[in-house]
């Protein structure tokens, strides 16, 4: 009968994705046309394609030059060394990236270009886990509204950058990397190889990472925090005429027996195949500078587990699956003053997860649900950027973005159980999203500003709106998700500005958001958790409204040549309409640091720190996290031989071997303690 | 709901479609077989004929069965169109003799020989024996009757419970529906049933049952928008809302009130109190 049930579901299935298809077939129409646009284009000069070797880190708000990095740390570390972003950390792998004190679901995080979103229920799988350094270029970060080019959110976005093409014939290149941190026996290697010719390019790299339990301060083994993962990619392309380029690039990322010390679960296998085709077209004399058509498909799967944890209430697997199929299509222009930048793109993404419990009584069945029940999000949209130079210095640009959005719950017996909580709901859901976003800058040799006014919206996601009991551990409390959300809404103001005298520069940047119907799960006492232990059940429901403040004061000394000195400190503030604070808001931060830089050698002391939390929120389960103080050392050397290339770092992380944890460690896990770590890179030309 | 209903019958369609052109090879009338999906218990015979049931197990079992049955004549092998049928479960216990609730016994829809009605057999000896069933049918205006012994096994879960009621009633409940429970808002239906003395089970019209489905494996877990079960008349039975969010083992845990919503029995699910006294039990 169960089988017959399941028949019946997938004929559904398939007559459900009609009138999607419809809309894709709509989008796909329009990405051919405008490849046989470009096609027609006249091709005269050939851009330059510069060559970088290691990843760096850009962002609108531009990170600190001064931060020693390690050649072969992992996304997550890259990314936390930007202001505005923190990593929520539930272990050492796969950290969620918050922006502007908002997390995954307000932000939209992309590869390049490219929608992907994490399969597992409990965010244990944020897309930032599934690619390498080895992976990508650069990473850009944008605040609220300007990081709408992609989709839409009201944080901001991240969007992960894999390298361009190039056909500067510079022939073989290999490097091979490796390296080891004493904290965790933590090992890194990463093998590339590439080839470049003049019509074509091709390049292979791999890159494999292991790690035992680290020790917190004190030599305290933190359980469960261990990771291994393997990521191989393949990126080539060929040049089809002087004008247009053909890319395709295959990325695949494998994590096994991954740790969560903050959870109450695993992860035995989180598994991506990210795969795309671009076609580019670039010319520096005509109107349209470049044209970028991409197709893409990626796949996830993420199978939680508990089998390595001795003393469970209930033995559970938690596997989830996320595949999205994807498209966009972007120009960018140039008339005159104005720079304009238009992107088309779409996307279909399925999402199920489920849940199978084993009763510690033999006798009883297995417990099954599904915890997102197959839901199809099909998004269209299209975004416009113009940015118009007023004069030399000053440019006033805005940008927008509108988008056709829609749920539809694909799976029957999913559908049925959530009508379970609400009877009267319909298996689909269509929004109308919109992004709005204007700033005015000021560039003169003295100082600069920026003003930026900003108004976004964004769908709830897969959790928030059809999440089927997820037990989040931070609350405890399960999470029912609300078909019925209004779209989330923020009004957004951003003011930055530097000043530079002689060897002295101060900066800020601040950021204020008004957030109507702010998403968050708010105590249903009339249910009945499901997990064994947990508080009680919470339903997404919206506060009226919220408001999120942040703002960082930068400054810089340059003693000498060798020497210079880089301070930030940082206030951030979040509150709802019910006067509580909002929870995952960040303290009061600062850091200090002293740099020499010499040609082949340099060295850094760094002081990061958190005061105390004060303003934590009680009511969304938070608790005060105490303040704290580390010590990093960094250095680096660069060696030459013949046309090779050496570049070594190396440094200790956290010397005084403070144990301490910080307001985004999930559940106070605490962090690494005393890390001594060396990386070296070889790179034979 | 409805659609439950019209595949099947679509189903029928196609395959009955399919044999007969296959049949039309070899020149043989298609045989519509109109116990199609149901299996046979056992075939109770006299002098002139075979009464054949069915049920889709192929079994009896304790709670509540849906039985089909026809009745063949053994000279000529044919089922009988037009008959009259009653019929009387008995208990025989060491001391004395009893019956159950049981329905009246009518046509089946859409069918020519096929009866239907149903039985709840309250308990049952644990090797299956104890139960006998008599048939007594009137065809073309003669009365016959047969009698032999049936095997009840017990089901595996609490699906029928017989209770002494505070107002010194003996009462007998069953679970009807859901047969295929699903995770979602189940229709949950029940009989329940007064015994009046050793042979007469009416139906009890208008009282109430309270309704809190846990699961005692998922730390007594409950689920929302649970209805309390209500008096049918339409079909003599109690319904209402049975919410299941996951398959596995749930405790259906009942009161039952009546017409002055006196409690006549059960009690209400607590930290302290985790089952009721009267419950049903339910696994899918």
């Amino acid at each position: 009968m169960k089988q017959a049930n399941k028949n019946l579901c997938l004929f559904h299935k398939s007559l459900k994705i009609i009138p999607m298809k419809k809309y894709m077939i709509f989008g796909l129409g329009f990405l051919f046309s405008a490849l046989t646009y470009a096609q027609e284009l006249e091709a005269t000069v050939e851009k330059d394609t510069t060559q970088l070797d290691e990843v760096i880190l850009i962002g609108q708000r531009k990170l600190s030059n001064y931060r020693q990095e390690k050649t072969l740390s992992s996304i997550d570390e890259y990314l936390e060394k930007s202001n505005k972003v923190t990593m929520i950390k539930r272990g050492n792998y796969a950290w969620e990236p918050s922006l502007n004190n908002m997390d995954s679901q307000r932000l939209v995080v992309t590869i390049d270009g490219m929608q992907i979103f994490g399969a597992c229920t409990d965010k244990m799988d944020p897309i930032t886990s599934y690619v390498d350094v080895s992976n990508l270029e650069q990473v850009s970060i944008d605040s609220g509204q300007e990081g709408t080019e992609n989709g839409h959110c009201v944080g901001g976005g991240i969007n992960l950058q894999m390298p361009q093409s190039k056909f500067n014939g510079s022939g073989l290149k290999s490097s091979v990397d490796l390296g080891y941190e004493t904290n965790g026996n933590y090992k890194i290697a990463g093998l590339e190889l590439e080839y470049v010719g003049n019509k074509f390019y091709v390049n292979a790299d791999g890159i494999f990472r292991k790690s035992d339990n680290y020790d917190a301060g004190g030599n305290k083994e933190v359980l469960y925090s261990q990771f291994q993962k393997y990521n191989v990619s393949l990126q080539g392309g060929y040049k089809l005429a002087e004008n247009h380029v053909l890319d395709a690039n295959v990325i695949y990322d494998k994590a096994t027996d991954v740790g969560y010390p903050a959870l109450p679960m695993d992860v035995s296998l989180a598994e991506a195949l990210i795969t795309s085709l671009t076609h580019t077209y670039k010319n520096d004399s005509t109107t349209i500078k470049s044209w970028e058509s991409k197709l893409y498909y990626n796949t996830i799967t993420h199978i939680m587990d508990d089998s390595k944890r001795p003393d469970v209430p209930i033995r559970m697997d938690m596997p989830g699956w996320s595949d999205t199929y994807g498209f966009y299509t972007k120009a960018t222009l140039k008339e005159n003053k104005h720079n304009i930048l238009l992107n088309l793109n779409g996307f279909y993404n399925r999402s199920l997860a489920e849940m199978t419990m084993y009763p510690n009584d033999p006798n009883q069945p297995a417990m099954f649900m599904y915890t997102w029940p197959d839901i199809r999000t099909l998004y269209t949209g299209i975004y416009a950027k113009d940015a118009f130079a007023l004069s030399q210095d000053k440019t006033v640009s805005a940008s927008a973005r509108v988008g056709y959005h829609q749920n539809t719950v694909a799976e029957e017996v999913g559908l049925e159980s959530l009508q379970i909580f609400y009877p009267d709901m319909d298996d689909s859901k269509s929004r109308f999203l919109m992004s709005l976003s204007a700033d005015y800058k000021v560039k003169k040799d003295s100082y600069d500003a920026t003003f930026g006014l900003g108004y976004g919206e964004r769908a709830p996601s897969v959790s928030e709106g059809y999440g089927f009991f997820l037990f989040n551990s931070f609350d405890n409390f399960d999470y029912i998700g609300n078909p019925n959300l209004n779209n989330e809404k923020a009004l957004e103001a951003n003011l930055a500005a530097n000043y530079y005298a002689n060897q002295f520069k101060i900066g800020f940047e601040t950021s204020y958001f008004y957030l109507t119907d702010y998403i968050i799960g708010e105590v249903d006492p009339s249910l009945s958790a499901m997990t064994i232990g947990a508080n009680g059940v919470k339903v997404y429901q919206a506060l009226s409204h919220a408001s999120i403040f942040d703002f960082y004061v930068n400054a810089t000394y340059d003693i000498s040549d060798a020497f210079s000195l880089n301070t930030t400190l940082g206030y951030n503030y979040g509150k709802g309409s019910n006067n509580e604070n909002l929870p995952f808001i960040k303290p009061f931060s600062y850091l200090a640091e002293i740099n020499y830089t010499r040609n082949f050698f340099n060295a850094a002391l760094q002081l990061d720190g958190n005061g105390n939390q004060t303003n934590y929120s009680s009511y969304y389960g938070e608790n005060e996290t105490a303040a704290f103080a580390i010590l990093n050392l960094n250095l680096g050397n660069v060696f030459y031989v013949k046309s090779n290339k050496m570049v070594l770092k190396y440094g200790v992380e956290n010397i005084l071997d403070t144990n301490y944890s910080t307001y985004s460690d999930w559940n106070n896990i605490p962090r690494q303690g005393r890390n001594f770590y060396i990386n070296a890179s070889f790179v034979v030309n | 709901m409805k659609l439950k209903y019209i595949l099947p019958i679509l189903f029928l369609a196609l395959l009955s479609t399919a044999c007969s052109s296959d049949d039309n090879d070899n020149n043989t009338p298609p045989v519509i077989n109109e116990v199609e999906g149901l299996t046979k218990i056992q075939d109770i015979v006299n002098n002139n004929h075979t009464i054949e049931l069915y049920s889709k197990s192929g079994h009896f079992y304790t709670g509540y069965n849906n039985i089909s049955l026809r009745i063949k004549d053994n000279t000529t092998d044919t089922f009988f169109e037009d008959v009259t049928i009653s019929w009387m479960p008995v208990m025989q216990m060491p001391t004395m003799q009893h019956a159950c609730p049981y329905s009246a016994i009518t046509k089946a829809p859409g069918r020519d020989t096929v009866y239907q009605g149903n039985i709840i057999y309250q308990m049952t000896n644990t090797d299956g024996s104890g139960w006998s069933l008599t048939l007594n049918y009137t065809i073309d205006g003669t009365d016959y009757n047969v009698t032999d012994t049936i095997t009840v096994l017990q089901y595996e879960n609490q699906n029928v419970t017989s209770f002494m009621g505070t107002d010194n009633t003996r009462y007998v409940l069953a679970l009807i529906e859901p047969q295929d429970p699903k995770i979602a808002i189940n229709n949950m239906k029940v009989g329940l049933y007064k015994m009046e003395n050793m042979m007469s089970f009416p139906v009890v019209e208008d009282y109430t049952i309270t309704l809190d489905p846990r699961m005692p494996g998922m730390g007594n877990h409950s689920s929302p928008n649970n209805t309390d079960l209500t008096y049918r008349s339409a079909d003599g039975t109690y319904q209402g809302n049975l919410s299941l969010t996951m398959t596995g083992y749930w405790v259906l845990n009942l009161k039952l009130l009546d017409t002055a919503d006196t409690v006549l029995k059960g009690e209400t699910v607590t930290e302290d109190n985790p089952q009721s006294s009267l419950y049903l039990e339910l696994e899918f």
